[in-house]
């Protein structure tokens, strides 16, 4: 009995310790993201509370904590609260199957990238609970342009990890790293990897695809009715989604926790750093092009994912398994 | 071992629980993420005996596809405004004895297939000749004998499935006239020669310009 309560306290700490980071990390992207989109206009963006404004997201948390949470008097209460911890909640539990390298991963299952898309395929019910709860126009339209959206990105989504696997041969994220060690997919799939840093970027509803919640058009989209501490939720939701997109992009593709050149400087530096580095960079390109494109219409957004994302991959996958087998290359055949 | 059967009932006791207030609930769209809780837990439970792929795929498939567009009809719809009144109704709904037919038929079959392990041993999972205590994972088995010994049922299925999705198109598609699209093609083949054109007006008289 005492041991198998070992195991449970060794395994809290260990969730604990992935856990803290990742939210760390996330208040930290928000002001990463904040400082970027403002240098890229000119602006000096949030520097005030703490060296460059580093706390600045400490700060808007504990606003948030300390404002008061309204409930719509004729709203469904119970899936009301439940929609931003149902958000929140699969935000995070996807970060159990990511490896941070070779020895330090929390969940190393044979199915990771597959529970890795099936979290995210359930993140939009924590949008589609908000937008119909609230019981109000423009977060019901925005939950359904949301879902609709994100429906039709996660089936591209799904056929470029498919051309992923095809070169892998094995559902595990430390299979697929490890898979990447003479050359990295980014190289022989570099047109997937811009569809699927679009795609991300339309799935985790980040500008120029933020549609659902286009102010023009719907205030606030499925978050107009909420307020204080149930409003951060969603928000940091949203951006822990927005990091486990850029992690997964830099596992499929960037050879994850890999180094560059597997020589001596650069073998020193731990295998998390690299992960971690590839992570802010793809980051930083989210945030760029939060800064630089306009945002699309949303029949213009359906177009791009159902006629042109979606046969272009399915056509690569033909292309990919047509040249892995022609070279003989397929993963298991020799 | 303890932690495990702890695991499965809780699982199984949730899994239970939910269907039965997918019939239960008044609230439609309250039956609808009972039903997703349901999915949820079951796919738990073949995560647990080691089927982690059919899990894993019933939760992309079932709740991340199936369920969101349960989830649609019953919001679009406004099914949500028709109480349920399966238990509250003064007189009995008409829908009880449908639905205890139907269950009892599907009762009966689970009966056959059970029983027709005990008459017919080779019927039997266990007693067939799988490895399952192999070296590969049973994404791996999976693919092996889907590709492989049942390509041809695969594919069938798969055209089943095609013929559907084009029969729901077909059925639902209409050309509605009067609405304006954007074509790239036209916008990008457009040339100044027919863009722009000179028109000689005449005193006092509009000019008709076809749009």
């Amino acid at each position: 009995m005492l041991e198998s309560f070992n195991i449970l306290f060794l395994e809290v700490y260990k969730i604990l310790f992935l856990l803290l980071p990742v939210l760390t990390a996330v208040a930290m992207i928000v002001w990463l993201d904040r400082r970027v989109w403002a240098f890229v206009q000119k602006r000096r963006g949030p520097n005030v509370v703490g060296p460059f404004g580093l706390f600045q997201s400490l700060a808007d948390a504990l606003k948030y904590i300390f404002k008061e949470i309204i409930i719509p008097a004729s709203s469904n209460k119970i899936i009301f609260i439940l929609a931003p911890i149902v958000t929140m909640t699969l935000a995070l539990i996807a970060w159990a199957v990511i490896p941070f390298s070779e020895s330090y991963v929390l969940a190393d299952i044979n199915v990771g990238i597959l529970y890795i898309f099936a979290v995210s395929s359930l993140g939009v019910y924590g949008i589609i609970m908000g937008g119909w709860a609230s019981n109000s126009k423009y977060p019901f339209l925005g939950a359904i342009r949301s879902a609709a959206q994100m429906i039709s990105y996660e089936v591209s989504i799904g056929v470029i990890i498919i051309n992923v696997l095809l070169c892998v041969g094995s559902l595990n994220l430390s299979d697929i790293v490890m898979a990447q060690k003479n050359m990295w997919f980014i190289i022989p799939l570099f047109p997937m990897f811009v569809i699927y840093f679009i795609s991300a970027l339309a799935e985790t509803n980040r500008p120029p695809f933020d549609l659902p919640e286009a102010e023009a058009e719907l205030v606030a989209g499925y978050q107009t009715e909420y307020s204080g501490m149930m409003y951060a939720m969603f928000w940091l939701g949203e951006y822990a989604n927005i990091l486990l997109m850029c992690a997964l992009g830099s596992i499929l593709f960037l050879g994850g926790w890999l180094s560059p050149i597997e020589i001596y400087p650069f073998n020193l530096i731990p295998q998390p750093i690299w992960l971690i580095l590839k992570i802010l960079i793809l980051f930083i390109l989210f945030a760029l092009v939060k800064a630089i494109v306009p945002r699309y219409r949303y029949d213009q957004l359906m177009k791009l994912g159902w006629k042109i994302f979606l046969p272009f991959s399915l056509i690569w996958v033909v292309l990919t398994s047509s040249f892995l087998l022609y070279f003989n290359l397929l993963p298991g055949s020799n | 071992m303890i932690a495990h059967s702890i695991f499965f009932y809780i699982f199984s006791i949730i899994a239970i629980l939910s269907a039965i207030m997918v019939t239960v609930s008044k609230n439609t769209v309250h039956s609808v993420f009972f039903l997703i809780l349901d999915f949820i837990s079951i796919s738990c439970l073949f995560i647990m005996i080691g089927a982690e792929f059919v899990g894993m795929i019933m939760l992309i498939v079932y709740v991340g596809a199936v369920a969101v567009l349960f989830l649609f009809v019953v919001m679009m719809l406004n099914v949500s405004l028709q109480k349920n009144e399966w238990f509250g109704a003064e007189r009995g709904s008409s829908h009880i004895p449908v639905g205890i037919i139907v269950s009892i038929i599907i009762f009966f079959e689970l009966i056959i297939v059970i029983g027709g392990w005990k008459f017919k041993p080779n019927l039997n999972p266990d007693s067939l000749n799988l490895n399952f205590i192999s070296e590969k994972t049973n994404t791996h088995s999976i693919g092996e004998v889907l590709y492989t010994d049942y390509i041809h049922l695969f594919q069938l299925s798969g055209m089943i499935l095609l013929v559907a999705m084009i029969g729901a198109i077909v059925l639902t598609f209409r050309k509605r006239s009067g609405i304006k699209k954007q074509s790239y093609f036209k916008q990008i083949s457009r040339e100044r020669s027919e863009g722009v054109e000179l028109i000689d007006v005449e005193k006092n008289k509009g000019v008709k310009i076809d749009v």
